[in-house]
């Protein structure tokens, strides 16, 4: 027998008196029912989106990379920094999944199914940047290594843009087959309540004939603890990987050591805060407020307060290399391209600073950390602020290079550079929408495991006790003699 | 694949089940399997079944995914086609290295998931006999197999005297077979209590 200690302060992971068929009952019912109308006008709008950024990819093919602002000097610009916004935006799920699993944090279960559909699309989202940054993206095959008619000739295997190839592509790989696999059961069910003959049958090949077998069970759980195990240090290597495009060249203000950790904290403050902005819009609309609780709310703010203030660590020790190296290049980079407020990108240095850095520290209030509203707000702020930080890493490290001669000062993005950023969010959108509509949105298997045990012994009793001050409490208490 | 002869019990609380199972096991019958909703922990073992070993499997694919990049890159970039690239050597196994831990991670996780699917027979349009539709809600739903000596009466009683909440006898296709969820079971006949 297991001894297993339960803290009596922890909340519970599900609130209420709910059995195992309420649970079904709750989590399924938003799919199980016809969508409100908000949601075909969501839908809408999404799909929209997606159809614009189409038509400027379209426009993009169709006459080249010409038809965005990108210039000789600032090669990389809204498209990189995209791309790195929607990876570090892909890593919280499997953040979530994996490395919460392993922690054995058990209020994972609430989120991690939508975390990690969000993953899957952002990385979706991601992937569009650099092969359509790639101009003839017909040749985009060119970048898988395989024997060809061309010598053969081989991609480059030292490169890191290679490497991102491969780290992306492992990385959807893996966060795809994880998700899909955990959510083989919850199909299942979903099939066994079907009322349709459609339903039965789309959601029977969908579940794979999952039967809930106990070998089956043993078999699910050892694959999902190796597929944890692998993630871990696969969703750390993205990041790195993915920072090492810029770490291992020779512009100032990229060449930085401190790059894969500072991009790691990025992803997951940013993976973060994009949860929380769809979690809270999904528990309010699919009534799912006893699963996806306040006290979820509260503990993704403190990871968002962690890694915001981990990135601020990240952004100061930079400013401070810069002057301490006395290299006046990299001086140049981060003390006047970026820090003076009055150089020609001083505004998104500051606004990256405000809304990565400041802004969060608001999180180490436990009322703010509880506080729905401030909560989304925050999450939007977030996202702004690290879509900043990646814009900032890019573009103010290009513009004035070591040859003043080819400096360009001016580099706004053209409508159709904006539009397939749009297109994008229309992607995430659609997907998201799609997701929430036709598949359970919280782990249904996973909540009924926990909820057996989920603060059993907690006495709502302590809260008042904690928040009493230790006057009070000795003044209540200690009168006696 | 055969037409088989199962006992079913059905049981809505984990406190029940495992003194159920048990019991039926100490009084010399063979569970074929009990389905559940989630992972009921323990519950392979008070079955007696043995740990997997889909981890062992993971591991290899791990390495040979390890292998096959360090094998592929260093033949690639040494024997096939060296190419010079600011005259740094040609066998870079630091430069590697992202490659190497990105392939060992795709083979393991493809790997072992196909392995699962194999292992569990989990594939799309494949179908199987389902006991109880309950299986996958709310109950745990312990199916025993007849042979030619069990009584079923008996063993009925007896699965009710452990808090069995439903029991049934069925006659059922054991195994899997292609087929689709919407069209009446292919197998099944149940046979009145």
């Amino acid at each position: 027998m297991h001894i297993k200690y339960e803290s009596q302060l922890r909340e519970p992971l599900v609130y209420g008196e709910k059995n195992f068929h309420q649970v079904t009952e709750d989590i399924l019912r938003p799919i199980e029912v016809k969508p409100s109308r908000l949601w075909y006008v969501g839908f809408f709008i999404a799909v929209s989106l997606l159809l614009f950024g189409v038509y400027s990819l379209y426009r993009e093919v169709t006459y080249g990379v010409g038809q965005w602002n990108l210039n000789k000097t600032i090669g990389w610009g809204w498209d990189i920094t995209n791309f790195v916004w929607w990876v570090g935006i892909g890593h919280a799920g499997t953040l979530i999944s994996a490395v919460l699993l392993l922690f054995r944090q058990g209020w994972r279960t609430g989120v991690n199914r939508a975390a990690e559909a969000m993953t899957i699309f952002a990385v979706m989202c991601a992937g569009q940047f650099p092969i359509f940054h790639m101009g003839r993206v017909w040749l985009a095959f060119f970048i898988m290594p395989y024997p060809n008619s061309r010598g053969p000739l081989w991609v480059n295997f030292n490169s890191p843009l290679l490497w991102d190839v491969f780290a992306i592509s492992t990385y959807f790989t893996v966060s795809l087959l994880f998700w899909y696999s955990g959510l083989l059961p919850d199909l299942a069910t979903v099939r066994d309540r079907a009322f349709t003959k459609l339903r039965k049958k789309l959601y029977g090949i969908a579940s794979f004939g999952w039967t809930g077998s106990t070998k089956h069970w043993q078999r699910h759980e050892s694959l999902s603890l190796v597929l944890a195990g692998l993630s871990t240090p696969l969703v750390l290597s993205v990041h790195t990987i993915v920072s090492f495009d810029f770490a291992t060249s020779v512009i100032p203000g990229w060449h930085t050591t401190i790059f894969p950790p500072y991009f790691v904290a990025g992803a997951i403050f940013s993976g973060f805060a994009m949860v929380q902005s769809l979690l809270l819009v999904v528990r309010k609309v699919f009534g799912l407020t006893d699963y996806i609780t306040i006290g979820h709310i509260d503990l993704m703010n403190k990871v968002i307060v962690l890694t915001g203030s981990i990135v601020g660590i990240a952004y100061l020790t930079e400013l401070f290399m810069g002057w301490y190296s006395q290299n006046k290049y990299e001086g140049y980079t981060f003390w006047y391209s970026r820090a003076y407020l009055f150089s020609p990108y001083g505004w998104s240095y500051w606004g990256m600073m405000a809304c990565n850095v400041l802004s969060p520290q608001i999180f180490w209030s436990r009322k703010m950390r509880r506080n729905v509203f401030v909560t989304f707000f925050m999450s939007i702020i977030v996202n702004i602020g690290m879509w900043f930080e990646r814009f900032v890493i890019i573009v103010t490290s290009l513009y004035r290079d070591y040859l003043p001669s080819s400096w360009s000062v001016y580099y706004s993005p053209s409508i159709w550079e904006i539009g397939f950023y749009m297109g994008t969010f229309g992607l995430f959108f659609t997907c998201f929408f799609l997701f929430a509509k036709y598949f359970p949105v919280i782990a249904v298997a996973e909540i009924k495991y926990v909820l057996k045990r989920s603060g059993e012994s907690y006495k709502p009793g302590f809260e008042k006790l904690e928040a009493q001050t230790l006057d009070s409490f000795v003044h209540d208490n200690a009168h006696a003699h | 694949m055969a037409q088989k002869k199962f006992v079913v019990g059905c049981f809505d609380e984990e406190k029940v089940l495992f003194p159920a199972v048990k019991q039926v096991r100490t009084a010399g019958y063979k569970i074929k399997d009990v389905y559940t909703p989630f992972a009921v922990h323990g519950l392979d073992h008070a079955l007696g079944m043995r740990e997997t070993s889909l981890h062992t499997a993971g591991f290899i694919y791990g390495i040979t995914g390890t292998a096959t990049a360090v094998s592929a890159i260093s033949w690639i970039f040494t024997k096939d086609w060296p190419l010079n690239i600011g005259g740094k050597p040609h066998f870079a196994l630091p430069a590697w290295i992202p490659i190497i831990f990105e392939l060992t991670v795709l083979f393991a996780a493809v790997g072992m998931v196909m392995t699962f699917c194999w292992l569990c027979q989990l594939a799309p349009g494949v179908k199987k006999h389902h006991f109880h539709k309950r299986a996958t809600d709310d109950l745990f739903v312990m199916v025993i197999e007849c042979t030619d000596k069990t009584n079923t009466n008996d063993l009925v009683a007896l699965l009710k005297s452990n808090g069995a909440v439903e029991t049934d006898v069925q006659v059922a296709e054991d195994g899997w077979w292609f087929g689709t969820y919407d069209t009446e079971e292919k197998p099944a006949v149940q046979v009145s209590m």
